[in-house]
Parts: structure tokens; sequence; C-alpha cells
């Protein structure tokens, strides 16, 4: 499954690549604007504010339908309302009131720590485990048919054996974002590993290089493409099923407190806390963009 | 070990599940000469060149390369694949830097340097890959090869994948980097004029399966080649034509007679 969609992401990958070299170019088009007429720059102008034009036109087409529908009465609060609730909110976001009272700024961040521990432990497994499965042949067949199984079960599905195995909550919620992150990091590494070209490891053959040469020089940087594609998975799935687990399981996170607001009937809350969780996301997946450009070696 | 047996192949045969692919190889290259080996595809020519790199194993027979047998790969043989097989991650430099650290305890940086200085790459040293030409790509392929000092240089089909000019260059570059090491090469190729221009001699096969010798062809033609003045030369000419000949009559022949 995880293979269809690195096709296309290598593909975005590629597109956006070419934005740097675009840039080297714009000191040569800067001197040619200089040097001819002025007319050059008019031209130049409306390009760019098409490329804002459209983003900025659908964004307030979004909140006009947003009001409209507001308007029709109901309980969902208005723009202007939810605007004003996250500025209050965004004016004070790392308070605390209590254990289960905190500013939404510790509710982000102890909903990102809790992805951060799960996802890193599963790396820690994920990553030898994809090398081993993608190197051997007899363990992908043992692995195939687990993996096969356990990967469409929601990760939600696996909260009470969390809370069964760790009788909290904390460590229950981590071990739902270790399980479901687990799989894409397997699943890409050992995809990463399998397509490896021959060519390089004829060049390994060849030169006869020792087992930690092979893997330092070419295995590690030929999968870690692949590895950035699961990072990326896992951190997308990781970041979904936090608010759900965080809403079954109480304490502070950013899906808690959504759920708290619920109980206290702040609509208007619960959608800031919709906008943040998009941007965090979205953060998120920017971040990792950056890193898997940085890893792809132009080729 | 006698100079004029460098490397030997005898009684070279390989068979894939069944089917044969090469069969009766023998074959002897004196220190220093040229070879290339030519054939319609599929006739295992670079099968033959994968078994002399180690990359395979002979079903039958032995191979020795200065007196050694020839088991598996190694830095004694420097290899030049068809598509550069450049690691995308490292520089120019670091690529040959990694065949020369295999082999050599001393000079690294040096040995580096004057590969890439003996392509005529230096100013590319620091660039990777994907910011050099195909035919770059190559002579840094080339370069790494012969960093590690190799007994023999295998090139399999090295210039397929470029343009006609660039070949040219690249063919003539090869001619000046061999007449300056005085290396041994055996060359994989499917271009009768590239076949005739480099080598001291050419070993034509017979199409697949069970692909044998077919012919050896001398090329007396004196060295330094240029390959402007042997397009007219009638010497030339005539290797050339037997190239042909050989590939275009006796070999197309059989493969009509075999497809009916």
């Amino acid at each position: 499954m995880a293979a269809v969609p690195l096709r296309k992401e290598a593909f975005a990958l590629r597109t956006t690549a070419a934005h740097p070299s675009a840039a080297v170019l714009s000191p040569r088009a800067d001197a040619a604007q200089a040097k001819f007429e002025t007319g050059y720059r008019r031209t130049r102008a409306p390009q760019w504010l098409a490329a804002m034009l459209a983003p900025v036109v659908g964004l307030l087409l979004f909140v006009a339908l947003w009001h409209v529908i507001a308007r029709q009465g109901g309980r969902i609060p208005e723009p202007a309302v939810v605007g004003k609730a996250a500025v209050a909110i965004f004016s004070d976001p790392f308070y605390i009131k209590g254990p289960n009272d905190q500013g939404i700024g510790w509710n982000v961040l102890s909903s990102l720590k809790r992805v951060g521990i799960g996802f890193g432990m599963a790396c820690l497994v994920g990553i030898p485990l994809g090398f081993i499965i993608g190197r051997f042949k007899f363990a992908s067949g043992m692995a195939a048919p687990i993996i096969a199984l356990l990967k469409p079960v929601s990760p939600l599905a696996w909260l009470p054996i969390g809370l069964l195995l760790f009788k909290a909550a904390n460590p229950a919620a981590i071990y739902v974002i270790f399980v479901c992150s687990l799989w894409p990091m397997i699943v890409n590494t050992a995809v990463g590993v399998r397509q490896i070209p021959q060519d390089y490891l004829n060049v390994a053959r060849v030169l006869n290089l020792s087992e930690w040469k092979v893997f330092t020089k070419i295995l590690f940087p030929a999968v870690l493409p692949y590895m950035i594609t699961g990072v990326r998975l896992s951190i997308g799935v990781a970041w979904l099923v936090i608010v759900a687990a965080e809403m079954l399981t109480g304490g502070v996170g950013i899906g808690f407190w959504v759920w708290d607001e619920w109980n206290n009937l702040k609509v208007e809350h619960i959608i800031v806390a919709i906008f943040t969780i998009g941007i965090v996301g979205l953060l998120l997946e920017q971040m990792l963009m950056l890193a898997a450009r940085r890893f792809s070696y132009g080729s | 070990m006698v100079p004029e047996r460098f490397l030997s192949l005898e009684g070279i045969g390989v068979s894939f599940a069944a089917s044969e692919i090469l069969t009766g190889i023998d074959l002897t290259i004196r220190k220093g000469e040229f070879v290339t080996l030519i054939g319609h595809s599929g006739c295992g020519k670079s099968t033959l060149l994968n078994l002399v790199a180690g990359l395979l194993k002979p079903t039958e027979g032995t191979i020795l390369l200065a007196g050694k047998h020839v088991d598996g790969p190694g830095p004694d043989r420097g290899v030049v694949f068809q598509n550069h097989s450049l690691l995308p991650w490292l520089t120019c430099f670091q690529n040959v830097h990694l065949a020369v650290e295999r082999v050599f305890s001393d000079r690294l940086k040096e040995r580096s340097h004057e590969a890439l200085e003996l392509v005529g790459l230096s100013h590319a040293e620091q660039k990777y890959p994907h910011q050099i030409s195909g035919g770059m790509k190559q002579r840094v392929g080339i370069a790494r090869a012969l960093a590690i000092e190799p007994k023999v240089l295998l090139l399999d089909e090295p210039f397929g994948a470029l343009d006609a000019l660039t070949r040219a260059t690249l063919q003539d570059e090869l001619m000046r980097i061999v007449e300056k090491t005085h290396a041994t090469v055996l060359m994989v190729t499917h271009d009768v004029d590239e076949a005739v221009l480099l080598s001291d001699r050419v070993v034509m096969m017979t199409n697949g399966p069970s692909a044998r010798v077919g012919d050896i062809l001398q090329v007396a033609l004196p060295r330094p080649r240029n390959r402007l003045a042997l397009a007219h030369d009638p010497k030339f000419m005539e290797l050339r034509a037997a190239v042909l000949e050989f590939l275009h009559e006796k070999q197309a022949h059989q493969a009509r007679l075999k497809a009916a």
C-alpha cells in the first residue's frame, strides 16, 4: 500500500525541487529589470498576485459560506465569534489552573510530546525491522501476513490493550501512537531496502567493500528517502490518532481539550481547536517535506 | 606467470536454469592489450565480462588473472558499468575516494585527485553526479575504476548510453588514458567502429544461446590512432567490413535459421 503514495511523493518532490534553481535565476532577472523597461515589472506582478489570489479567494469563500450557514440558526458559532474566542485563547496559551484546566499551548505541547515519544519508539523498532524484512526474503515472508492483518486495524482498537498493559492513560496513548507509527516505518524502510538499485550493490561487490561501508555508504543513504516518507506518513497518522486517543484517555492534550470544551458546550473553542490541530499538522508536514527535499539527491 | 597469458579464460561455460548461455570459451589476453567483445545483444558478452569481474561464477571452466584464480569480485579488477553507477549522495571525489580507501592505505586524497585529473575532471570534483553530464559521469566511473590501479580494466558498454559526439570524445579520452597507463582492457561493445578504433583484437561472438567465440580479428593499426585519419584508411575500412560481415552475414543468417 505504501509503495503507491511513494511514487506520487517522489514526483511532488521533483517538481518542488525546481524552485531553488528558479531562485538562483532571479538575480539575473533583476538585472534584466534594471537594464530594460519598467514594463517588465508590470507583467511580473500579476503572476505573483495570481498565485496568491486563488488561495485567498478560496479561504474568503470558505469563511463566507461558514458565516451564512452559522446565520441560519443552530449551534454553529459565526466566524467572528470564533475569531474573538481564538484571540482570547491565544492571548494566554500557557496558564495552569489545576490538572484539567490548562492553556491551549500546554495541551498542544503534551499531545506533541506523546506523538514524539510514541513515534520515536516506533522508529527505534520499525527501522531495524524494516531493514531485516527488506534484506532477507524469509523474514519478509514471515512478517507479510502479520503486517497485512494488523495494518488495517484502527490504532484506537489497541487502546484497551494499552490500558490493560500499562494501567495508566498516558502510556496507553503513547502506546497507540507507537502502534500506528510502526507499520509505515517498517513498510517504507523495507520497500526502500528492496528498491536499492542492483548497480549500487554491484559497486559494493566489485570494490569488495566491508559490511560497515556497505551499510553507511550505500544501504543507509539509499533507504533514507524512503525512511523519511515513512516518517511523514507515521507522523501524519499519529497526529490524526492522538486527538481521538486523548478524547478517550483524558488528561492534558489537545484531544482531551476538544472533549472538555464539548462537555462545557463551548463550540467556538472546539472550532479554534480544529484549526489549531490543522495548523500544527500542516507545520509538521512542511518540516518533514523540507527534510525530504534535503535528502532527495536530485536524482 | 607468462605475460602472454595475463588474463586467461579456459573452457568457460555458463548455464542459467537449464539454458546454456556460453559454451567452450577460450581466450587469453596479453598484459597491456586492449580487447573488445562484440556480438548481437543477448549473445552473453556482458555475462562473459561479469564472469571476469567475479559478479557471476562460471558453470564450467576457470579464469586466471595474473596467475591467480578468479573467485568472486575483487579490487584487482576495475569495472566501469554501462550506466555509470555512481552513488548519487557522494560527490565525484567521494565516489572515487570510496574505491581508493578500499585498496590503499596511503595518499588516499592524492590518488583520488590524480584519478580525476587523468579523466580531466579536476574542476568537477566537488559536484554531485546529478550536477554533471552523462559523459562526465562515465568519466568519473572510469576514474573510479582506474584509481584502484587494477590489473585489468573491465568496461561494460561504457559509452552505450551516450550521444554520438560525446561517445567519440570519450573514446579518444580512453585511448589517451590507456596509452598513458598501459592498462590491460577488456571491453564489451556493440559498436563496430568503437571496437576497431580502440582494440588490439576484436573478439566476435556467435549468437546465443550457447554462444561461443566465433572469430578473433587482429587490429594491426599503429598507435596513437586518429579517428579522422582512420576514416579514410583502407586498412581500417577493411577491418570494419570484416566485423560487419561477421555480425550481419554469418551471425544474422544463423539467427534467421534459428528463428525459423
